[in-house]
């Protein structure tokens, strides 16, 4: 069975009392959760120092909105599953909780919100867990009616798992059929564990997407910590194939398995001369 | 729930509803939790509301003491003013009842401070 949990139920039901506990227990969904947020303020693009109304989609236990409150913003957060909003208000968040689901719509005003966050929630669209459920139909539902929820000039940003390429593909085509302009951001795209999928969206003004992390040289705390673990993955590595150092190294083997082998000389893997 | 949050939220997502604002408060315990004062931020809100709707909602559960009914011209200014509203508007919570649509009647309970804005098959546009 798969283990992806959009996998497995419906959210309101996934998200159940025991689900909802790890997120308050766990140090490590915390520490994580807390990152990817940190990230997706970075890629809101506020203007600094002015606290801001934010728009939390899919906030859970409030992990992310804990945040967002130590960066001075309010916040609003939707979430489907009742348990998680239980724990959110057992932590006692300072932000405002409203149950609803993200695929009806979003259910506030126009011009409401200066920017919208969403961590590990979007990629839960493209379930159709009731038979009245179109995933084409309920992101496009979704992305318009954020669309008219925020403020010009704000943005959007989801860090979401997607599947294949064909999700990315429908969730942009979707975005931008609500009025959104923007696109993906994929952070580390070369390590399997550190990689991370931004949908990053905006509503009006010109803007170049954000650099992606992991992608090129940059002073960052969060690139460190991943670039380091890259590096002693490449030490522990075999050397390339063909190559002298490849065959020294299968020789040594050979002779750990008591194999007979030709001691190492100075011709050891050299090419045979062309009279030969 | 709080007042910030009830002056944006609407019901437009329910099938038929064009604006779905604003919604009816009929609150059956309101609670009032101490909040940091922030005046930039309350300065910074107060043009993205609608405060007639504020003022009434703050009416309806009898904490519109000393609001004023239409916002002056140089309220971040005025402390005494942005002291008010920062109560009114993060301080005071609806914690059980329910919210009615002006259009189709439907109501939305209000349970441990979380409106429930679920919708039926049904009612889904």
């Amino acid at each position: 069975m798969s283990k992806r949990p959009e996998h497995q139920a419906p959210p309101e039901l996934f998200y159940n009392e025991d689900e909802a506990r790890k997120y308050t227990q766990n140090s490590r969904i915390i520490d994580i959760q807390a990152q990817m947020t940190e990230r997706c303020i970075e890629l809101l693009v506020l203007p600094d120092d002015t606290p801001s109304l934010l728009l939390d989609i899919g906030c859970g236990s409030g992990l992310s909105g804990s945040v967002l409150e130590e960066y001075g913003h309010m916040w609003i957060g939707l979430d489907i599953s009742s348990a998680m909003l239980d724990v959110a208000l057992e932590r006692e968040t300072e932000g405002d909780l409203v149950l609803a689901d993200m695929g009806e719509g979003v259910p506030f005003k126009a011009g409401s919100f200066d920017g919208a966050v969403s961590v590990s929630a979007l990629q839960w669209l493209f379930n159709a867990d009731k038979k009245s459920h179109q995933p084409v139909k309920r992101l496009y539902k979704f992305f318009s009616t954020l669309y008219a929820s925020l403020s010009r000039s704000a943005r959007a940003v989801f860090q979401f798992y997607p599947e294949n390429e064909s999700q990315l593909d429908l969730l942009t085509t979707q975005a931008m059929k609500a009025g959104f302009y923007g696109g993906v951001v994929v952070d580390y795209p070369n390590s399997a564990k550190a990689k991370k999928f931004f949908l990053v969206l905006m509503t009006g003004g010109a803007a170049p997407l954000p650099q992606a992390l992991g992608t090129e040289e940059s002073d960052n705390s969060l690139q460190i910590k991943y670039a380091r673990r890259e590096a002693s993955k490449g030490a522990r590595g075999k050397p390339l194939k063909n190559t002298r150092a490849w065959l020294i190294e299968k020789k040594e083997k050979r002779r750990k398995q008591g194999k007979e082998t030709k001691p190492d000389t100075k011709y050891t893997g050299r090419k045979r001369s062309g009279r030969f | 729930m709080k007042l910030i949050t009830h002056n944006m939220l609407t019901s437009k997502c329910l099938k038929g509803v064009l604006t779905g604002y604003p919604l009816a408060i009929n609150a059956t315990d309101v609670k009032v939790n101490e909040v940091d004062f922030n005046p930039d931020f309350i300065a910074r809100i107060i043009p993205k509301l609608d405060w007639e709707v504020l003022w009434r909602a703050a009416d309806s559960l009898g904490h519109s003491e000393g609001l004023p009914q239409v916002v002056e011209s140089n309220y971040e200014a005025n402390q005494e003013f942005l002291k008010t509203a920062h109560k009114v508007l993060l301080e005071v919570e609806v914690e059980e009842g329910y919210l009615t649509c002006p259009e189709s009647g439907r109501q939305f309970p209000i349970t441990k401070g979380i409106p429930n804005m679920l919708l039926t098959e049904a009612e889904v546009q």
